[in-house]
């Protein structure tokens, strides 16, 4: 076997997983931007997921489906909104009501359309791989166009939104807004940011995100729809955002290891005298990522001085106990 | 011109009005929802109900699956009183029954059904009490936040209970079939009105919990700590020590939970056996304003949801998931009308705003 081939492979395929990821952890991490947790992450995932993938059977028009997929998402944050922003309702409690109501509401869409396959069009845009060298000998290039250079226009515009968001969280003045109403709510308020404007806005921004996170799992991964499709991504999107420190450009590479550590488990299996050992058992291997988010966790808050998140995180907004 | 300000205590007959007011704007909501959907509302909840409370064989699925939603409720709920976001539910729930399996496998098939028993129950507690004391110690002594802590257990949990189901535990007599071996049958809890006996250890642990909470030293300091560290601090109370108590108690109880389900009702171990439990009880607890005798009624309602959803699927066509959108829009709203118990809406005139100071 092609060992460089075989890596290679893998790296390809971890990347295209780690999409979903990437996009739902920078939804994620605006909402947390602004003081707000959501657990509601796996809900939206698939709430996007179901609306879109719906859609694109339907009218076989990517460009609506992902709109539906951004609206429908949008549809469970600004529910999110309404009972944290404005209702100051607990966080926790209302991101696991959105998840439950949101997989409800999916799998119920998305059994009208559980037989179908992504339709023709939609296909064709997705293995349209713009930076393709085509048939290369060279090992070292074959390897680069493999690994990195065979992925769809998606992926790239999901690795360039990342950066995006990273000049916009540092060097705007609207990041700033942001960033000041997650950690201060009370000053942003007092200096003339509308603080409910901000924490809507990237509430549902964050959402639209994640719905778009979750399209990617049915439209191009698996290209049919079956019930709770999203198997716990959601989830690891709440770790991952720890995990990068609510950093968008450490987003990318952290999606990319979740995503890594998540499937080579299966690739490992190929070579079976490692795989017999327990601690690269597949089953095992996926536990990985969450004891590495555990361990990034104590650290981050045992360090006397390092940062932990926007620190209004968890509480809610009341103008008159400021 | 509206303000918000803060309320002060509510009559209790206000606050049980507004909470029945906001769970039925739920229903509604639902309907709206079930009816764009495209089903008949009325006709969908009226399966709900029917098939949940309508025949004593529905009666009995119900209280069979609200048995471990109860118990995994009154133990978060303890948690949930120090404001130890103990969102760990699943792990636990998977731990206890790891542990209890563990025992079920390694004793003499000899050993007398009551002995058995009692052993995979103290081993269902343990199991539980170390998944949640692992955040619990992170916690108290390096202030690592515990939501997140939790929530990562759970899934280290699953992917434990998944490599026991397919790799170490893999019944070899299952013919290929990825299965861990039942639990020994002397250990099936007994039967008593057609529902095994783990009903009676809810309530029990019902009365146990509302006890610890409103009567014992512990329940009072559980609840200073949750109001306050630094005052139960200044007042002398440990509260590393009684923040890890009250941890162990949370986490041992939501792991019996998860034995109780194990020898009462599905006798087998697997990676599904939660059913997810150990998330469906933060919300349980929460609707019940961490009060342990609604708790065990919100179980009941929350469990007569899902297993009305099956009716609706047979009988109706109707999308089983439908339980969860109804289920959600419900906690939804119930949470959205928390705030209308907590704060009202003030309407005043500009003229009047400088003489009137928030009461009217």
């Amino acid at each position: 076997m092609d060992t460089s081939f075989v890596i290679a492979t893998f790296i390809a395929s971890a990347i295209a997983y780690s999409v979903s990821l990437l996009l739902g952890t920078l939804g994620e991490l605006l909402t947390e931007r602004a003081g707000h947790v959501n657990l509601g992450v796996e809900g939206m995932m698939l709430m996007g997921g179901a609306c879109g993938y719906v859609t694109a059977v339907k009218t076989d028009n990517l460009l609506l489906a992902l709109f539906a997929a951004a609206a429908g998402a949008a549809l469970g944050a600004l529910l999110y909104a309404i009972l944290t922003v404005t209702l100051r309702a607990n966080q926790n409690v209302s991101g696991l009501a959105l998840t439950t109501f949101g997989a409800g509401l999916a799998n119920t869409l998305g059994s009208t359309v559980a037989k179908s396959n992504t339709p023709d069009h939609i296909t064709a845009f997705f293995s349209f791989h713009p930076f393709s060298l085509g048939d290369v000998q060279n090992p070292i290039l074959r390897f680069l166009n493999v690994s990195l250079l065979s992925h769809d226009v998606f992926v790239y515009a999901s690795i360039l939104l990342a950066v995006f968001l990273s000049w916009f969280l540092f060097k705007t003045k609207e990041g700033l807004s942001l960033r000041m109403v997650g950690e201060n709510p009370a000053a942003a308020d007092a200096s003339g940011v509308n603080v409910t404007r901000i924490k809507y806005m990237y509430i549902l921004i964050g959402g639209m995100l994640c719905g778009l996170g979750g399209l990617y799992i049915p439209l191009v991964l698996q290209r049919t729809w079956h019930a709770d499709i999203t198997a716990g991504k959601g989830w690891i999107v709440v770790a991952l955002v720890i995990f990068v420190r609510w950093h968008p450009i450490k987003a990318i590479g952290g999606a990319f290891v979740f995503g890594a550590l998540s499937i080579v488990g299966m690739t490992i299996q190929q070579f079976t005298q490692i795989s017999s050992l327990v601690i690269f058992n597949q089953y095992i291997m996926v536990m990985y990522p969450y004891v590495l988010t555990i361990i990034v966790l104590v650290i981050t808050y045992a360090r006397k001085k390092a940062w932990r998140g926007p620190s209004s995180v968890g509480n809610s907004y009341f103008r008159e106990e400021r | 011109m509206f303000q918000i300000t803060k309320r002060d205590e509510l009559p209790t007959w206000q606050g049980v009005l507004i909470r029945i007011g906001s769970i039925l704007a739920g229903v509604l909501l639902a309907s709206f929802i079930i009816a764009i959907l495209g089903f008949d509302p009325v006709k969908t909840f009226a399966a709900l109900i029917g098939g949940s409370f309508g025949s004593s064989s529905a009666l009995i699925n119900t209280v069979t699956i609200a048995i471990p939603l109860a118990i995994t409720a009154l133990g978060l709920a303890i948690a949930f009183r120090m404001k130890f976001w103990n969102i760990g539910g699943e792990g636990q729930i998977i731990m206890g029954c790891v542990f209890a399996t563990f025992v079920s496998h390694n004793m003499p098939a000899s050993t007398p059904g009551v002995v058995l028993i009692l052993l995979m129950g103290v081993a269902g507690f343990l199991g539980g009490a170390i998944w949640a004391l692992i955040p619990g110690l992170f916690r108290v002594y390096l202030r690592t936040n515990e939501t997140l802590f939790t929530l990562m257990m759970n899934y280290i949990a699953l992917c434990i209970v998944q490599y026991l189901h397919f790799v170490l535990w893999r019944d070899p007599a299952a013919k290929g079939f990825p299965k861990i071996k039942a639990i020994q049958e002397q250990a099936h809890l007994p039967m008593l009105f057609g529902v095994h006996i783990g009903f009676i250890v809810a309530i029990v642990l019902g009365v146990l919990v509302f006890l610890l909470i409103r009567k014992t030293k512990l329940g009072f300091e559980i609840r200073v700590v949750g109001e306050s560290a630094p005052t139960a601090n200044y007042a002398g109370i440990n509260v590393r020590q009684v923040m890890l108590t009250g941890v162990i108690l949370s986490g041992g109880i939501v792991g019996l939970a998860g034995m109780v389900k194990l020898a009462g009702a599905v006798y087998t171990l697997s990676p599904s056996i939660t059913g997810n439990a150990g998330f469906t009880a933060i919300v349980i607890a929460w609707l019940s304003n961490l009060s342990a005798p609604i708790m065990l009624v919100v179980s009941v309602l929350i469990a007569a949801l899902e297993q009305g959803s099956q009716v609706i699927q047979i009988k109706l066509n109707v999308p089983s998931a439908v339980a969860a959108v109804i289920q959600g829009l419900i906690l939804m709203s119930a949470l959205g009308g928390e705030f209308f118990l907590r704060y009202r809406i003030v309407r005043r005139k500009r003229e009047q705003s400088k003489s009137q100071k928030g009461d009217a």
